[in-house]
């Protein structure tokens, strides 16, 4: 079986800086795949990067969609044909996604109709069966509200109904649940996983929370300052890094009853000071001559990680 | 831990991003020179008459040729540019400063107050800035004071308002519930916390409402109300050469000329300063 | 400080009642009353560290102005070691000084015409802190303290990082020496590595210095981390409160349960999530405000609104049927699941 996505050597530069560095990734059909790391780490660069919404950036490298080829190859025409389709996005604040002069109804039906080439009562009918599978109870009252009248949890689960009406492929969630509660964000979450589920779609989820990945995900995919430093799957990768910036980012994490915290000094190096080998090595405690000299590549199976010094 | 470098813009400066911006900072910056040097650089006396060159066209004696008073209008029209400048510096001075002290009283004072003052400010705002000139002018006569003056007072409605709208953005910043819950007496927490975030934004405005103030004196000495001849204003040699028009087009052009070019170049300059420094822009940068 | 023998904060009933406009009326001038807080009953011991939890329109953050005098109650007495707290913030200095606070939005709070110095050395000349000799000297003690170099003093907010900021706003805290420090959601929004550098550096200073605190957040794995005591807050009214331990390790309110169950954690499976939304203040269900969505409704609790009542070693639950104490783990075991 083929992968659905592949991105071999993913590079994107803004201006002097290099934002994402030869980054490698693969998403199966159907998997779910969790991007962490800390601000200013690109993953949300490489969602935007796969739905080819990042401007004036330079980009290189490949990202061929399964039955598609090279996106960063096609020509817009085509690529906005994918979007929406084949790849739909969510993102972080709902509110601001969605259009505050229009009623949810019209955005919903009018993603229908462009998507699917519904006529208006068959695209109404499809939205208020999408209103429904994302949990929104009284659909067509619904349909006729601002999305200011929603609460941000209602918000989201319409951008989530928006982004499945074409039964997409895949699926890039950036940081859907971050600006809700906590006990919406469960159901978010669940909501998504359910929802693509049920269509086959795979979807990458970009998260800053560890632990949710964890629950969440299949695979993970942790990044610092733009590269791939591990992948593998979740209880792989969290259970048994081999990076030791997997192991410190693992050590942040605040569960209920954490007493110790091993805080790491130091910030992510800025762009203009960025080590030349290992982005990671001005923090790493493992930290080797060879490492400040030579960029140490991704390599391993299933469960690969960039390290010349791992734990 | 080492400190994060403050956001450098790159390393080009200001003036070789913004092409327009230095060639219209050089124009303006030639005005200012310009006018105060007029006595070395004019050629001529800018009020001796001399009626044996009345009319002339451009040619290498008079460059922009003469008036119906025979006088070099090349000379008239860099004396021109001191009044404008000064006629424009001084009278948004009077502006900001007054809208400054009115927009902090409304802004700060709320209640009554505040109502009253906003609805002066806009029974003001409702007159535009030449018809209020002219009846000031009307109250207090005729002169390069009294024109400061009346386009000063003319301009307080604006800036008060602008003013106003920042004070009110500035008083509900969390900085300053801050400072409140520090117990910083209330007179030192206008004048460390809110002046200083309405004072830049004010500094932009000045920059851009200079052209505004100039355009409205020149207007008044056009309508005959302002500056009195033989002084050397743009406006009233305006005036002056339209009945001639149709055949000495230079004695309006010329002025009218030079006033189109300083204020293009100072509306260009105001505009670039703002985006430059303008905390509100460089948030959506 | 006078009064060291009374808690440092005491609630006794405390009401906070808005006038907004009646919800659907477009035009009308006609006001309901919109209860931010509900009954609110709270004591804060010297020297204690509490979190108060909950999620948005929990009244939370209405509670902290109440704490911080910034408004004062509708209803009830907000004390402040046995002094109206609204009375004490008017009558001079000593309770701005006393009282720190530090903001969530810690770069909004920093004036960003002022350089970090100057920041820093408006409370220590407020207060008179130190001599005006030993100002800048003070800044720079206060700057090391919080983990930053010397040379940030020279420094506008604009030039610092999201973490640096925060620690600046912990440094202004800390400068006028105060007993009682407030904080809201003071390490939210942060990178994992920069929450767990304040973390520590928090607690550090709470033992340091012999803070008492009190920390708005919304992660019960902060509460947890930094704070002895815990309220968990439902829409305007804490529905429960004790030792954090012992709350989180058998939550006796199912809501405690329920956001106990939603925090993520390592590998466990996501938990069935609480269903419906926090309803409007202006339109609470009769009975028990968390009965629309409570797991374990029963038929009285439409009927009568449960109080805080004491339920065990230092703490109360507002719930006609709690999770039971020695069955509660068992209990919120099988929540979780």
């Amino acid at each position: 079986m083929t992968a659905l996505l592949n991105i071999q050597s993913l590079t994107v530069d803004r201006g002097p800086a290099r934002i994402l560095d030869r980054v490698t990734l693969e998403v199966g059909q159907g998997e779910t795949v969790a991007l962490v790391g800390e601000s200013g780490a690109g993953k949300s660069t490489i969602a935007t990067a796969i739905m080819r919404l990042l401007g004036e950036a330079q980009t290189s490298g490949q990202i061929t969609l399964d039955g598609a080829g090279d996106l960063l190859a096609l020509r817009e025409r085509d690529m906005v044909g994918l979007r929406g389709r084949r790849l739909s996005m969510i993102f972080q604040d709902a509110g601001a996604a969605l259009n505050p002069s229009y009623t949810v109804g019209r955005q919903l039906i009018s993603a229908v109709r462009r998507n699917l080439g519904l006529d208006k009562t068959a695209a109404r009918a499809r939205a208020i069966e999408l209103m429904t599978q994302v949990g929104i109870n009284d659909p067509e009252a619904r349909l006729t509200a601002y999305p200011h009248q929603l609460s941000g949890g209602m918000q989201q689960r319409v951008m989530v109904a928006i982004a499945l009406a074409a039964d997409p492929d895949l699926l890039l969630a950036d940081e859907p649940t971050s600006a809700l509660d906590v006990t919406i964000q469960a159901q978010i979450v669940r909501l998504i996983l359910a929802q693509t589920k049920a269509r086959g779609a795979a979807c990458i989820f970009v998260l800053h929370d560890l632990a949710l990945a964890s629950q969440a995900c299949d695979r993970i995919v942790v990044l610092y300052a733009g590269q791939v430093v591990e992948s593998g799957p979740a209880r792989d990768v969290l259970e048994n890094a081999r990076h030791p910036y997997t192991r410190q980012l693992k050590s942040c994490v605040l569960e209920i009853g954490t007493r110790d915290l091993i805080a790491p000094e130091g910030t992510v190096p800025s762009h203009r000071d960025m080590p030349r080998g290992c982005r990671f090595a001005t923090r790493c405690p493992r930290v080797q001559d060879r490492c400040w000299a030579e960029a140490p590549p991704l390599e391993g199976g299933a469960h690969s990680f960039a390290c010349w010094n791992p734990e | 831990m080492t400190l994060v470098e403050p956001a450098r813009r790159g390393a080009r400066s200001i003036f070789l991003r913004r092409p327009f911006f230095t060639l219209a900072l050089l124009v303006a910056v030639g005005y200012v020179l310009a006018a105060i040097f007029a006595p070395l650089v004019a050629p001529y006396d800018p009020v001796a008459q001399d009626f044996n060159a009345m009319m002339q066209a451009p040619s290498g004696a008079h460059l922009m040729g003469t008036d119906s008073y025979g006088q070099d209008i090349l000379s008239r029209v860099i004396f021109g540019a001191r009044y404008a400048l000064i006629i424009g510096f001084f009278a948004v001075a009077i502006g900001a400063i007054g809208g400054l002290i009115v927009g902090l009283a409304a802004g700060l004072s709320g209640g009554w107050v505040e109502w009253a003052l906003m609805r002066l400010i806009d029974s003001i705002l409702a007159l535009p800035s030449l018809i209020l000139a002219v009846a000031f002018i009307a109250i207090l006569g005729q002169g390069v004071d009294k024109v400061v003056i009346a386009v000063g007072l003319s301009m307080i409605g604006p800036f008060a308002r602008t003013v106003r709208a920042d004070v009110l953005q500035v008083r509900v910043q969390l900085f300053v519930e801050a400072a409140g819950l520090m117990a910083i007496p209330r007179a030192v927490i206008i004048w460390r916390h809110i002046l200083p975030n309405v004072i830049y934004p004010l500094a932009v405005q000045v920059t851009i409402r200079i052209s505004e103030a100039i355009l409205v004196s020149s207007s008044l000495s056009f309508l005959g109300i302002g500056v009195t001849p033989p002084t050397p204003d743009w406006g009233l040699m305006i005036a002056e050469g339209r009945a001639f028009v149709s055949f000495a087009a230079w004695m309006s052009a010329m002025p009218g000329f030079a006033l189109a070019l300083l204020l293009i170049a100072l509306s260009i300059v105001g505009d670039g300063i703002r985006e430059e420094f303008d905390p509100k822009l460089k948030g959506k940068a | 400080m006078q009064n060291a023998e009374r808690p440092v904060f005491e609630l006794v009933d405390v009401e906070k009642v808005f006038q907004v406009r009646k919800p659907g009326q477009r035009f009308g001038r006609q006001t309901v009353g919109l209860h931010a807080l509900d009954g609110v009953r709270l004591s804060v011991g010297q020297g204690a560290s509490l979190a108060l939890v909950g999620e948005s329109g929990s009244g939370k953050s209405t509670l902290l102005r109440v704490l911080l005098g910034l408004d004062a109650p509708t209803n009830g007495q907000a004390l402040y070691r046995g002094r109206a707290i609204r009375e004490a913030r008017a009558g001079g200095s000593d309770f701005a000084r006393d009282v720190a606070m530090v903001y969530q939005d810690a770069r909004g709070s920093l004036n960003p015409r002022m350089t970090i110095g100057a920041l820093l050395a408006e409370p220590l000349r407020r207060f008179a802190v130190v001599p005006e000799a030993q100002i800048g000297a003070r800044v720079e003690q206060l700057l090391t303290r919080v983990g930053l170099p010397a040379d940030a003093a020279a420094r506008y907010p604009a030039a610092l990082s999201g973490g640096q900021v925060r620690r600046v706003a912990i440094a202004r805290a800390l400068a006028s020496e105060p007993s009682v420090l407030v904080a809201d959601e003071a390490v939210s929004g942060l990178d994992v590595s920069t929450q767990a550098q304040l973390l520590s550096l928090l607690r550090r200073l709470q033992q340091e210095m012999g803070l008492t605190l009190v920390f708005i957040t919304h992660d019960l794995g902060v509460a947890s981390y930094l704070c002895e005591n815990i309220a968990i807050m439902y829409l305007g009214r804490i529905v429960e409160t004790g030792p954090t331990d012992a709350v989180l390790a058998a939550p006796a309110h199912p809501y405690t349960a329920a956001l106990r169950a939603a925090a993520p954690s390592f590998f466990q499976p996501i938990a069935e999530p609480l269903p419906g939304e926090i309803p409007s203040p202006l339109d609470l269900p009769a009975g028990c405000r968390f009965s629309g969505r409570c797991p374990r409704v029963q038929g009285d609790c439409h009927a009568s609104d449960p109080y805080l009542a004491r339920a065990g070693e230092g703490r109360s639950v507002a719930c006609l049927h709690p999770l039971a104490s020695p069955q509660a783990s068992a209990l919120a075991g099988t929540f979780q699941d």
